[in-house]
């Protein structure tokens, strides 16, 4: 973990309610597709975790939903501003595990750490395979930008106005995968969880007092033991969680 | 003695400055990020007889200048503090530490206070009695005046270390509970712990912690903290150690004037992992603009405007 001083380079809107800001500084603690950062916000006590989409040498990309007055706030910070940020957070993704043909499961702003975890495995000379979910045809991003690196994309939203209509899981049958990565909301985990046939590895939210494990507020029970979602996951593998039906 | 220099009983201390349970894990984070050893001490994670999970999620909330906390003691039990922590963290801190203790009966406390004290590496014992995040235990101790000196003198009786017994802010007269510790042997108090509070999340129109209520702490509760170690100080002879939103070498100073033998520091460690560094290495200045020679020399020094 680092911290740091980084300037806004850019920060614009991407989808209904949906933000793009990239950040220029030290992004030498960014070492997986999966991790996160921690950005102190003006106004604001506890700093805000968000995961990495995508990084260089100098610039770090996040996508952010506006979901209440810290992100809303963050929303409108001009490019130049400088902010106070916590950098290579969590463990991120292990992409040694994922076999030759891995898929991708993103739902909303799960999505985007699946961008440089899509970048990493094509590199490597993966068949890289992604399900994305959304609510709407209006809320999608980085279908394109991740069929434009070279994986297999297919789109699912619960209105059916672009793709398959219905969940991720709905859009999971005929694939034919080595291994998984899911990021989203927790009901879609579980569905995820439930529905997908290889083992894989799912990454977790949760509140946080700290991010970097002092505090024990973001703990959950697994099967291998107590773990801090910000230090211990926010990945964790198939078979620790501790999810019974 | 250097400037900053205090003594907490009969320890030196390099300095005031002590990060504050439950926000310090015990210590091997922080020692990732810097030299712990610059610290006065720190005091670990409250610790109890078994193992704990805690309370479900979410445990944290955010508040205006700070925030609620309802982990509810998460904690791996005295057994693996001594068998694991303790032993990780002779590798990376080598002066004594300040064991916090929580418990659900007297024999609880009682034990792990026993065997806490038998560890070389534990210099004092910080003796929770103010936890409001668990069920008939912790702050109901804290409460009540008699329950607080039955744990003190029950944890003395089986103790060689200095006992420091931490006192709730949520009782109606803090300086009766901290005299009560005082008669029944204490070694000294620390004050305070968190302020019972709650928020609601207005769109689901449900309680954002699962616990329902939580702990406040951080930046907002400073100014009460600092009124009641001026009140504690006043009532007890022994040591007072002051805590509750302190974020900066200023802070540190303005609650020794108030009578605190010694500093500590909780949330801030949790926004700024480096925080209790930053206030150690900004006291010379601090103290420098305030006409302040020795930090020592300063405690209880706004005493003289105690109203009559
Ligand atoms: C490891 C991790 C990675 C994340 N990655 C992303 C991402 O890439 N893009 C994105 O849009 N969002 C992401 N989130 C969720 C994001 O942190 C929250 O949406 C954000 O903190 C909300 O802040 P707010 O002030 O707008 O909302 P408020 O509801 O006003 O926030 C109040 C408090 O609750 C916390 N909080 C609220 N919702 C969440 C949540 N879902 N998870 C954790 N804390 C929450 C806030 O951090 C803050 O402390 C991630 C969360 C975690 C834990
Ligand atoms: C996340 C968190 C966990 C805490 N856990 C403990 C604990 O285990 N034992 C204890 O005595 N106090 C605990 N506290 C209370 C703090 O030690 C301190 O008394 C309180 O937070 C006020 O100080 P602050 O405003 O500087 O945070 C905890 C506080 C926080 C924020
Ligand atoms: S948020 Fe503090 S331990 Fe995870």
């Amino acid at each position: 973990m680092k911290q740091g001083i980084y300037t806004v380079e850019e920060n614009t809107p991407l989808a209904e309610g949906v933000f793009r800001m990239r950040l220029r500084g030290d992004t030498s603690a960014v070492t997986r597709p999966g991790q996160f950062i921690n950005i102190r916000l003006d106004g604001k006590f506890l700093r805000r975790p968000i995961s990495v989409c995508d990084w260089d040498d100098g610039t770090i990309t996040i996508i952010y939903k506006l979901l209440g007055d810290g992100t809303e706030r963050m929303s409108r910070y001009p490019a130049g501003k400088t902010l106070d940020v916590l950098t290579g957070l969590g463990n991120g993704f292990d992409v040694g595990r994922a076999g030759e043909r891995p898929l991708l499961i993103g739902g909303g702003v799960g999505t985007p750490p699946m961008y440089a975890l899509a970048k990493q495995l094509l590199a490597a000379g993966k068949r890289v395979q992604a399900v994305l979910g959304f609510n709407s045809a209006a809320d999608v991003f980085y279908a394109d930008e991740l069929r434009d690196l070279g994986a297999a994309v297919r789109v699912a939203t619960a209105d059916g106005s672009r793709g398959v209509k219905g969940f991720v899981t709905d859009a999971l049958a005929g694939l034919d995968y080595s291994y998984y990565y899911a990021c989203g909301p927790e009901p879609m985990l579980r569905a995820v969880w439930k529905t997908a046939v290889t083992d894989g590895e799912l990454s977790f939210e949760e509140r946080m007092g700290c991010g970097f494990g002092a505090c024990m507020g973001c703990t959950c029970k697994t099967l291998t033991g107590f773990k801090r979602i910000c230090r211990d996951g926010p990945v964790l593998r198939k078979g620790e969680l501790l999810w019974d039906d | 003695m250097g400037r900053l220099s205090v003594t907490l009983c009969g320890i030196e201390l390099d300095n005031p400055v002590i990060p504050a349970s439950g926000t310090f894990g015990y210590g091997v984070e922080f020692a990732e990020l810097y030299d712990i050893n610059c610290l006065g001490t720190f005091s670990f994670k409250g610790t109890t007889r078994e193992p704990r999970y805690g309370n479900p999620t979410p445990r944290i909330a955010e508040a205006e200048s700070g925030m609620l906390n309802a982990v509810g003691l998460q904690n791996p039990g005295v057994d693996a503090v001594i068998a694991e922590e303790l032993p990780r963290l002779k590798k990376c801190f080598h002066k004594p530490v300040m064991a916090n203790v929580s418990g659900f009966s007297v024999e609880e406390y009682v034990e792990v206070c026993r065997r806490l004290d038998a560890q070389a590496q534990v210099g004092w014992l910080e003796v929770n009695i103010s936890c409001p995040n668990v069920h008939g235990g912790g702050m109901s101790f804290g409460t009540d005046p008699h329950m607080a000196a039955e744990v003190t003198r029950a944890v003395k009786a089986v103790t060689t270390k200095p006992v420091i017994m931490k006192l709730s802010p949520n009782v109606t007269d803090i300086a009766q509970i901290a005299r009560a510790c005082e008669d029944a042997g204490a070694d000294a108090v620390s004050l305070i712990n968190t302020l019972m509070a709650m928020r609601i999340d207005i769109r689901r129109r449900r309680p954002i912690l699962a616990n329902v209520t939580g702990g406040l702490s951080g930046p907002a509760v400073f100014p009460v903290a600092l009124r009641m170690v001026w009140q504690v100080a006043d009532a007890v002879g022994i040591p007072v150690i002051g805590l509750g939103g302190v974020s900066s070498a200023e802070q540190v100073i303005e609650m020794m004037l108030a009578g605190a033998a010694a500093v500590e520091v909780g949330a801030a460690n949790l926004t700024d992992p480096w925080a209790c560094q930053k206030i150690i290495d900004e006291l010379p200045a601090a103290m420098d603009r305030c006409g302040i020679d020795n930090l020592r020399d300063i405690i209880g020094g706004a005493k003289q405007w105690e109203k009559t």
